[in-house]
């Protein structure tokens, strides 16, 4: 991160102060003619210009100016906060953000639209202080058939409030369970305190067709507007001050703590949910969903706090590349992009050694010596690009390499050499290329230096697949070689589908998951010989859990097939029933199972019992052998 | 999209002034000349709001709004009958009959649209 960039210091000052402008303006809104709150916003507005012009920002300063001078009225009393003034001032916020974040598509004639109604906003006649207004208490209840008879109780308080400012507050105790309920109506009752300068048959006159029926209550609070409030709590400045300190150092291992925590929370909010689902109590469901509802923004937010954008382990990179280019005599290019792509704090430590591996061989496999480019009819200078971004729920990083891309026939010859294939086996490009990620593989072919020394890329691919990642080759010859790592967001809870096999349940992580499709009876019956399922006209193999698992127990009768993909392969996973989705998190297996590379790990259930989640990219895998042994009987 | 109004009156020259009153506060206006006639056009759906005369021939208002009431795409739709007569039991009669509110004959246009915008919302 460039930490000595004026300009993107500037930035996170502007950003902080629009948070505090907007939070001033939405606070004005409700305490119009508050001195601090005025301040607060001409303050932010001000600095935002003065700093702009300084560091170049020429539209944000011109635009701001404006604004600025509005607030510098409002300031010294010459115009009233009123609320359009209000609103035009939010919309300029967020035009000074778009100015700031993105100047190259703000649209212009958006700003000078903005700048127009503000003028507006100004020249409206001031909210001279409201004439002798009234406050009133209403308390009303409704016929319970007005809905059903045409009266819509949204519209007569929207009525209300076009008589003066409203505070609504809903009475909902007559609401009956969900059973009970009749959907056309009107439970609710309704309590609301009006300021006004309307007499109390004004008021009555917004209930007209429904007075005879309804319960209406009308007091009268008091004879003036609540004076000025007592200027701002001294808390409030408070508040106000301790919004602008933007960020605080914690140790790494509170934040495992308050993982792990969380965690917890998942799985006892998930034994809730299942207790609320059997129960009748709508409070208790209520509550439910309203834990879990905050126990996903708690976790969402608790996985927030432990990311780190990825720029900084890739700065390390340039050295790496600049020192080990010296030392082969070569010349090569260390491209990034991507950098403040954001990863678990965990996840990015554990990436450093497989990432200079993979940038090793780049620079001394990949790339070419200079003259042998320049015969091939390249630059002599070589290029590394290294690129991270999210992709759904997972992190795609890739090391990419103009250099001379690998040798098929040296990858076939060797791995038929080291008896990993038979020879004569059909093979893809992405399969064949795989090979090179088992134990002991290598092509180089002279030992250098730098890498070669017998540990190849199985330690990249055992570091890639413990972060329950995958990995990627592409591979052109002449042209370069692509490796992408493909990882998930987090390692400590994923989103799951809960299904079930003979007796058992199992996760299948939902990341992989792209459709369940009910197994019909005549692909069952047909399949028998061969074990494909026409996906809209693609042929998708699959597997039968149950054999796999050797499930004991009679099938279901209607099997569920959830297609699940790794990379670019496809297959379908047999299951007896799909439960639903499933907050999972994993607990990983013992020693004793490690080695079980069907299961990535395990996660407890609400009811206290144990799934075990599957490793999509081993059955993934297994599912294809199946298909070439058969491909290979036929 | 604008809303649908159903007019209802025997009166050639009110049907026309609540058209023009109403198509200038921009809504969409379906005319019936009785109460008959009325609940068949209600009968095919898409009706907002329903503005009826109480006086007519073949099907007065009241049987109008009773049936109008029985149909599922009638309820909640507000109901607003025209009553020349202000006199309280008309009033009572036409709401327990189901309707939502009146306006009293005569009317002044910015009166008629004043009560539409109440029951339906601008």
């Amino acid at each position: 991160m460039s930490g000595n960039d004026p300009a993107q210091t500037y930035r996170q000052e502007a950003a902080d102060l629009l948070d505090q402008l907007e939070q001033a303006l939405l606070d004005l809104e409700h305490t119009p003619g508050d001195a601090d709150l005025i301040n607060t916003a001409f303050r932010a507005l001000h600095t935002i210009k003065g700093s702009g012009a300084m560091f170049g920002f020429d539209a944000v300063a011109a635009f701001t100016h404006h604004v600025e001078t509005a607030f510098d009225r409002v300031r010294k009393g010459e115009v009233a906060a009123s609320e359009p003034l209000i609103a035009v001032a939010l919309a300029a916020k967020d035009q000074i953000r778009r100015l700031i974040e993105r100047p190259d598509d703000v649209d212009g004639a958006e700003g000078a639209a903005i700048l127009d109604r503000l003028a507006a906003a100004l020249a409206a006649p001031a909210n001279t202080p409201p004439s002798a207004t009234t406050t009133w208490r209403l308390r009303f209840r409704l016929p319970r058939d007005a809905m059903a008879m045409g009266t819509n109780p949204l519209l007569l308080l929207d009525e209300l409030r076009s008589l003066g400012a409203c505070t609504v507050t809903a009475d909902t105790s007559a609401i009956p369970p969900l059973e009970m309920l009749d959907p056309t109506a009107c439970y609710v009752g309704w309590e609301v305190v009006l300021v006004t300068d309307q007499t109390r048959s004004a008021i009555e006159q917004v209930f007209l067709f429904v007075l005879d029926e309804m319960q209406l209550d009308i007091q009268q609070l008091s004879d003036r507007a609540p004076e000025a409030k007592p200027a701002a709590p001294p808390a409030h400045a408070d508040a106000a001050a301790a919004r602008t300190g933007s960020s605080i150092r914690v140790p790494a291992e509170r934040l495992d703590d308050l993982m792990d925590q969380v965690g917890e929370l998942v799985i006892a909010q998930s034994r809730l949910k299942q207790i609320a689902a059997s129960s009748r109590d709508i409070q208790v469901k209520a509550i439910a969903e309203e834990i879990e509802r905050l126990a996903l923004e708690l976790r969402d937010t608790t996985m927030g706090a432990r990311l780190v954008p990825i720029g900084q382990l890739f700065g390390r990179f340039r050295r790496l590349v600049h020192d080990l280019s010296h030392e082969l005599g070569k010349d090569i290019d260390l491209v990034l992009s991507g950098e403040d792509t954001e990863l678990d704090k965990t996840l990015i430590e554990r990436l450093a050694d497989p990432l200079i591996h993979l940038i090793r061989n780049a620079v001394d496999h990949g790339i070419e010596p200079p003259a042998q480019r320049e015969i091939a009819g390249k630059q002599g200078r070589g290029r590394i690009a290294l690129a991270a971004r999210h992709l759904g729920h997972e992190v795609l990083i890739s090391i990419g390499d103009d250099g001379g891309g690998l040798d098929r026939a040296l990858i076939r010859q060797r791995a038929e050499e080291q008896g990993l294939l038979a020879s004569g086996t059909y093979l893809g490009d992405g399969e064949l290329f795989q090979l090179i990620m088992q134990p002991g593989f290598s092509t180089a072919h002279e030992v250098t230096a730098v890498s070669g020394r017998g540990v190849g890329m199985d330690v990249v691919r055992r570091a890639i697949d413990s972060l329950r990642g995958n990995i990627d080759i592409a591979s052109q010859p002449g042209q370069g070689t692509e490796i992408t790592l493909r990882l998930p967001l987090t390692l400590a809870i994923i989103d799951g589908l809960l299904v079930r096999v003979g007796q058992g349940r199992y996760v299948i992580p939902l990341s992989a998951i792209e459709e369940c499709v009910e197994l019909s009876a005549e692909d069952d019956t047909r399949s028998r010989g061969h074990t494909f399922l026409n996906i809209r006209g693609s042929l998708v193999p699959f597997i039968r859990l149950r054999e796999v698992f050797a499930t004991g127990s009679e099938p279901d009768p209607f099997q569920k097939v959830v297609i699940v993909s790794a990379g670019e392969q496809r297959v379908g996973l047999v299951v007896d029933q799909v439960i639903g989705d499933h907050q999972t998190v994993i607990k990983s297996l013992s020693k004793l199972h490690a080695d079980l590379g069907a299961f990535s790990g395990a996660t407890i259930l609400g009811d206290g019992t144990v799934a075990l989640i599957l490793e999509v990219a081993h059955l993934v895998e297994h599912g294809q052998q199946h298909v070439d042994t058969r491909q290979a009987a036929e | 999209m604008s809303k649908t109004i159903l007019s209802v009156d025997d009166s050639a020259s009110i049907l026309q002034m609540v058209k023009l009153t109403l198509a200038g506060g921009g809504y969409s206006v379906v005319q019936a000349m009785n109460g008959a006639d009325g609940l068949a056009k209600a009968r095919g759906g898409g009706i907002d709001m329903v503005l009826t005369d109480l006086n007519m021939p073949v099907m007065n208002g009241l049987a109008m709004i009773r049936e109008l009431r029985k149909l599922p795409q009638c309820t909640g739709v507000p109901i607003i009958f025209l009553t020349t007569e202000s006199a309280a039991n008309m009033k009572q009669e036409a709401k327990a009959a189901g309707a939502t509110g009146w306006i009293t004959k005569p009317f002044r246009q910015d009166q008629l649209l004043a009560v539409v915008r109440k029951v339906l919302g601008a």
